[in-house]
């Protein structure tokens, strides 16, 4: 057994997993949801399993790090923290549905990284061999999967409010009634951004704090940390939204898509599109 | 002061104060940011002008989008960003004292109306002794209550974490605390960079802005090696580093590699980069095909040696890793050149690994590279920041208030205790459908009385 069947494996249980959210979506069907869930709980363990494997085969390999230097190793990363994310949001407040919204993310992560991403265990170059590459690529991803779990919200909101507007203050029928209310869409939305925002935090101290030890500066303004302090900007502006009238339900929905989409342009485009210092992922 | 005036500053003030000026700075911090990602920043001239044409070059250069980040516009966004927080702060942290230092002790009739979670009991009992145990149930299943008697009622009122209100004002706080750092380190420290030959040493370092600094000390280089993995990456640069203070050894060749810098006396050296230094020496054999013994040849790098059949050779480059330019070969490689009397110079590579390998050029002359006696430099980035630790400071205090902004509540239980009657109500600042089991739990328990 090698970690990329088991990073297979666990892409094809997101894939079910997100066929059974989509189901349920259309048939409402409680054991549907169960399904969609454990799918994503099996795809989960296997996915956590695949990872320890990884990290065991680069020692065997004699380089011997943690799996997250590199894309495909960073995406598979990601995809799991955004599992990890909504099971803790499933069990904690049990509104399955939004599996529909978030699984697919994950999805796609796993797809890109098995099907688009090399994924061959490279030894660290010196620039990357320090514990705070583990603190600073786990904070700053969970932060990130957090806000993909919010925008996935945020996504249902926008649906749910535009289909009540249209239908006059009346319930909307069909799949839409699935969604919680948008005053609970609203409300998780925010509690996944008040975790994500602090774990963003730590992941920008935790950098800052590297290229200080490594480099001697704890801020260069390089394209990579200047994207990271973008989103904290936009998440600051969403939470302080909150306090003003006028900036909640939609609007507050809007920012938070912007928000990340904003994660996603730090995490990749600025290695596709800009350059700068974290060669991390140029490949 | 004259009304208007006065009015003027009130204004000023309120507009400080205002959640949406500080809404409006960020989105114009997040969006203006993006520029600096977009356009490279301090390149000098001619490279802006080979992507940009030369009033583009002019408009963004007034505009400063070339060092936007110290540009007067964005570093007044930040003193703006910074007047806002302090002063809304200023403004609203009176009242979270009050909250906190003089709490409603009394929940009267008018009061219970304004509480979400509020229960009443019928109990058997006269005043004083439902007031004793209320008191202990309170101690005993939330909070320690401070008991307020009036008009022959009793109060009790109690609070879980009410400091958890300061939260937001740490990290407000810890915004203007991070800034103070930066400011202390752009005032009082430097950044730049030094290269050290092996076997030499340095007192002074240039700053980016191209001034010498002295360093108080010096700092030598005993040795720099680096290591490279079997697909020719680079595995480990490093620095033997020997600090020389007032005579005294201070440092003894202390290994500095990428991840691990040297500190002495609040400077910092990080290992950054390297090369071959001028001055090192290489060995070859030389024998002629035709047959003889082999001659050996020392020269330094760019020097011209005669060679037994009166050409001359010198060395054009060396490399003690050749796998990163040409994979299929490993270990150290040197290119030379080669010029027969009267005919032309011929250039070609030997490696240290393969003694054999110039056999087969079919030259005359067959090569062999011994030994190479180079000398390589080290490049450190050197940095002085004595405000890093305010800085810091800065990030613990965000992360605390963080933490107490989003994660704890301030949570507060009134009891009214009267004749046969019990009442209790409660209000939490944060997450209160979480408050509201908890409250609902506290009920059930009072039932049980
Ligand atoms: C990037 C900078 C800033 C950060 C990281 C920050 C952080 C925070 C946090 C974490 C909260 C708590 C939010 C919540 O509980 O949902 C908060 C609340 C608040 N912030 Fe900021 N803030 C920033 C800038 C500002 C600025 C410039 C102002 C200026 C007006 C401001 C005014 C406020 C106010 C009024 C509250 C609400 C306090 C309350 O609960 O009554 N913040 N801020």
């Amino acid at each position: 057994m090698t970690s990329s069947m088991l990073f297979n494996i666990a892409t094809f249980s997101y894939l079910v997993s997100m066929l059974a959210f989509f189901a349920f979506l259309a048939s409402k069907s409680k054991q549907v949801g169960l399904a969609g869930s454990l799918a994503a709980y099996f795809g989960f363990i296997v996915h956590t399993v695949a990872i320890g494997l990884r990290w065991k085969e680069s020692y065997d390999l004699g380089h011997g790090h943690a799996p997250l230097s590199n894309l495909y190793e960073s995406v598979t990363f990601f995809a799991w923290t955004i599992i990890l994310i909504f099971g803790i949001i499933d069990m904690k407040y049990k509104y399955r549905v939004i599996g529909a919204f978030v699984v697919p993310f994950a999805l796609l992560g796993m797809a890109w990284a098995q099907l688009g991403l090399s994924s061959g265990i490279e030894p660290l170059v010196p620039a990357l061999q320090s514990n705070w590459l583990l603190y600073h690529v786990i904070t700053c991803f969970l932060g990130y999967a957090a806000f993909a779990v919010a925008c996935g919200l945020s996504i249902m909101y926008l649906i749910k409010a535009g289909k009540e507007d249209a239908s006059g203050m009346a319930q909307a029928g069909g799949v839409i009634s699935m969604f919680p209310s948008i005053k609970i869409l609203d409300d998780l939305n925010y509690k996944a951004i008040m975790i994500g925002f602090p774990l963003l935090t730590l992941g920008i101290i935790t950098g800052a704090a590297w290229a200080n030890y490594a480099w001697g500066t704890y801020w260069s303004w390089d394209p990579k940390e200047t994207w990271s302090l973008i989103v904290w900007f936009v998440y600051a502006a969403f939470l302080h939204a909150r306090f003003t009238r006028g900036w909640v339900g939609k609007k507050a929905a809007v920012l938070s898509i912007v928000g990340f989409a904003a994660t996603i342009f730090c995490y990749l485009g600025v290695n596709l599109v800009l350059s700068g210092l974290h060669s991390y992922g140029g490949k | 002061m004259t009304t208007s005036n006065r009015g003027f500053l009130q204004a000023l003030w309120d507009f400080f104060c205002s959640l949406k000026l500080a809404i409006a700075l960020l989105i114009s911090l997040a969006a203006t940011s993006i520029i600096g990602t977009i356009i490279p920043q301090g390149q000098l001239k001619p490279e802006y002008l080979q992507t940009i044409s030369e009033t583009k070059y002019k408009i963004y250069h007034l505009l400063g989008f070339f060092d936007m980040y110290h540009s007067w516009w964005f570093i007044l966004i930040m003193y703006l960003f910074t007047v806002n927080i302090v002063a809304c702060s200023i403004k609203r942290l009176p009242r979270v004292l009050k909250i906190i230092s003089e709490p409603t002790l009394v929940m009267d009739e008018g009061f219970e109306k304004t509480l979400s979670l509020t229960h009443d009991f019928k109990m058997q009992g006269d005043t004083s002794s439902l007031r004793d145990k209320m008191v202990a149930f309170l101690k005993g299943e939330f909070a320690e209550p401070v008991v307020t008697e009036k008009d022959g009622e009793f109060h009790l009122f109690s609070q879980k974490s009410p400091y958890s209100r300061l939260g937001v004002y740490v990290v407000h706080l810890s915004i203007v605390v991070i800034f103070i750092g930066a400011l202390i380190g752009s005032f009082f420290g430097f950044k730049g960079f030094v290269t050290i030959n092996e076997g030499e040493a340095v007192s002074k370092a240039t700053t980016f802005s191209n001034q010498p600094i002295d360093l108080g000390f010096i700092v030598k280089c005993d040795k720099f090696s680096v290591t490279f993995y079997d697909t020719g990456a680079p595995k480990e640069f490093k620095s033997l580093l020997t600090v020389i203070d007032n005579g005294q050894v201070v440092v003894d060749k202390r290994p500095v590699i990428v991840n691990d810098p040297l500190s002495y006396k609040g400077i910092t050296f990080y290992q950054s980069s390297y090369g071959q230094a001028e001055g090192g020496t290489f060995t070859f054999t030389v024998r002629e095909r035709k047959g003889g013994a082999p001659v050996t040849v020392q020269l330094a790098q760019g020097e011209r040696k005669t060679l037994p059949d009166g050409s001359t050779m010198q060395v054009l480059e060396a490399a003690s890793e050749v796998s990163q330019f040409i994979p299929q070969f490993r270990g150290a490689a040197a290119r030379i050149e080669v010029t027969p009397p009267n005919g032309k110079p011929e250039a070609f590579i030997v490696f240290k690994n393969y003694p054999t390998f110039d056999d087969q050029r079919g030259g005359n002359l067959i090569f062999s590279y011994v030994s190479s006696e180079e000398k390589m430099y080290t490049g450190l980035q050197v940095a002085k920041d004595p405000g890093v630790w305010v800085v810091w400071t800065g990030c613990f205090l965000m992360v605390i208030g963080c933490c107490m902004a989003f994660f704890m509540s301030h949570k507060r239980v009134w009891v009214r205790v009267r004749k046969g009657h019990v009442t209790l109500g409660g209000v939490a600042n944060k997450n209160q459908p979480g408050f509201q089991l908890a409250f609902d739990d506290l009920v059930e328990k009072v039932k049980k009385l």
